[in-house]
């Protein structure tokens, strides 16, 4: 077995106990980083100089005594749209390709308070928009499991990695289903957080009523104590909520007996693969074995969940992304003429097609004579999503589903279709709308080798609830590395 | 195809985006984004009459404090990022000529 094979907490533990040191696991990190990141492509930027240096100074906290967290000492590779001083920071966009913040994101910050390494920031489709991480503008990622195939997106990188075993763990971000659905293609295990969980300053706006940073790791241990390390108050996120708990690995329990487990048959209709659908009705069976009430029900609204996603999504990108103009940072054109010129040209040349789709869509949906017929009618629709989640927590504790219809597509089938890409998101998009925690774990492979996801959605502020019935179903497999691990 | 985006939608679409789109990109821009409302007017099957709009999931109202400088001098690290730039400033093409 080797040092990159451990969980994150794993290591933790091998840290605190000196079996390991900090400098060590570092090394062991940016060395399955070289060995591997000719096929990958899961980083943007490898910052190995600083990293060491960093490792030293957390072993000197170690065994002084100073640093109690299970992380501390653990490298971690942060997705590039969430702020790091000092190292560059890139959304894996051209016009941000030189970007080197000034501030630090909470949710890194709270990590190194609690003594991570940052070893890198991981690849993603550009502003985190996509499904594959083949938007990004410093090339696709590829599937660890299978390189052929995407590792889907947008925090493919942060997965990719993890499963690849180049990292211990990695922070993503969700809008749409950006941490659960390439969770599930790479085979690990990944937490969106219920909105204003983890504050989101520092992380470069997508849409900003949706996102939420989150865990991706090997396991639903690490994910816990991750998410319960990355998890504040913020005044400085005026959507941060003060949360009365966030003991989330209290609730790492062994013991479903009871809880009411809701299956929405609307998820498991036309377009689901077979495979999948099997994988994860199997879970479901696993659970009910360990004492869990199994039940069928109709969850509704199911298929306008996109639309209205991609209204709302666009809509608040279109606003988020006016910063980008080429004056106080980032790409710039290199001839213009005049102001507004300069602003265009900068913007048409360091966008890629689909940052530019969507910008346009947004634009579109919230300029006058639209802004009633798009944009109100997607926040109604949401109103309507949102209560039909109310309805289902009312009667259970969990809803289980898929996290996608499909396991991992190959490269190059997604991008020439956005409208089918943007379909694969179904199961994953309205927890974003309806603001809810979900949890994607492997629970099966295909017949061609391929991770499946197995979704867990709780009510808000119920991560416990989810987390407590992915460890009990995890308790009943071992943990299955990907042939690049 | 439902939605026939005209040239002037795209080129107004154009002009709010701040983007500049080769006659190619506008082509596929206008596909792209029928083929988008095509499918977004998917919502109209549903009555939303009498819904009221939702732009937050919960309650949050805006958050005020102290305007209190809590951050230290990042003049440097802030302007080392500019384009360009002059002393402290940004540099910007002329606007009032």
């Amino acid at each position: 077995m080797s040092l990159m094979n451990l969980t994150a907490t794993g290591l933790g533990e091998k840290i605190k106990d000196k079996e390991i040191s900090v400098q060590e696991a570092v090394q062991a990190a940016l060395g399955a980083i070289e060995a591997k990141e000719a096929e990958l492509n899961s980083f943007v930027t490898v910052d190995g100089d600083n990293a060491l240096k960093r490792a030293e100074e957390v072993q000197e906290l170690i065994n002084g005594g100073k640093l109690k967290s299970p992380l501390a000492g653990v490298p971690v590779a942060i997705k590039d749209n969430i702020c790091t001083k000092g190292l560059r920071t890139t959304c894996s966009s051209k016009i941000l390709g030189s970007y080197i913040p000034g501030y630090t994101a909470e949710a890194v910050l709270n990590l190194e308070k609690a003594g991570a390494v940052v070893i890198g920031k991981t690849n993603m489709d550009e502003f985190a928009m996509g499904s594959t991480t083949e938007t990004s503008y410093f090339g696709a990622t590829k599937n660890p499991w299978d390189t052929n195939h995407v590792p889907g997106g947008s925090s493919g990188g942060s997965c990719a990695a993890v499963a690849a075993e180049e990292c211990f763990y990695a922070l993503g971000s969700d809008t749409g289903g950006s941490i659960r659905q390439p969770c599930s293609f790479c085979g690990v295990t990944g937490i969106k957080p219920t909105y204003g969980t983890v504050s989101r300053y520092g992380l470069i706006a997508y849409g900003s009523s949706l996102d939420q940073i989150g865990p991706v790791a090997k396991d639903v241990t690490d994910c816990a104590a991750i998410l319960e390390t990355i998890s504040s108050y913020d005044n400085k996120d005026s959507t941060s909520i003060k949360r009365r708990d966030y003991n989330f690995t209290s609730a790492l329990v062994d013991d479903v007996k009871g809880m009411k487990i809701g299956i929405p048959s609307d998820y498991f209709g036309a377009g689901l693969d077979s495979e999948v659908k099997e994988a994860v009705l199997n879970a479901a069976k696993v659970l009910e074995e360990k004492g869990a009430e199994i039940e069928e029900f109709n969850l509704s609204l199911v298929d306008y969940a996109i639309p209205a996603y991609y209204i709302i999504a666009c809509a608040e990108a279109s606003s988020n992304l006016a910063r980008f103009d080429g004056v106080k940072y980032g790409y710039r054109t290199d001839s213009y003429n005049g102001l507004h010129n300069m602003y265009k040209k900068t913007r048409s040349e360091g966008f890629g097609a689909e940052v530019k789709r969507r910008i346009m869509l947004g634009s579109f949906v919230l300029s006058s004579g639209y802004y009633d017929a798009y944009y109100i009618k997607a926040l109604k629709t949401k109103a309507l999503i949102k209560q039909a989640f109310d309805k289902a927590f009312s009667k259970y504790d969990v809803i289980l589903g898929p996290a996608a219809p499909s396991t991992a597509p190959e490269l190059g089938q997604s991008l020439s279709d956005p409208l089918k890409m943007y379909l694969g998101d179904i199961y994953t998009i309205s927890a974003n709308l309806a603001g809810l925690p979900g949890i994607t774990l492997p629970c099966g492979l295909s017949s061609r080798k391929l991770p499946i996801g197995l979704q867990l959605l709780g009510n808000c502020f119920e991560e416990k609830n989810i987390i407590r019935a992915a460890y009990a179903f995890e308790q009943t497999r071992e943990y299955v590395h990907s042939p690049l691990a | 195809m439902a939605n026939i985006i005209s040239d002037e939608t795209i080129e107004y679409v154009g002009i709010l985006a701040k983007l500049e789109l080769s006659s190619d990109e506008k082509e596929q821009a206008k596909k792209d984004m029928g083929r988008m409302l095509d499918y977004i007017d998917k919502l109209n099957e549903l009555d939303t009459d009498g819904v009221e709009p939702m732009s937050h999931i919960f309650p949050v109202n805006n958050v005020f404090r102290e305007d209190e400088v809590q951050n230290g001098d990042g003049r440097e690290i802030t302007l080392a990022n500019a384009p360009e730039r002059k002393e402290d400033g940004f540099v910007v093409p002329k606007t009032i000529v």
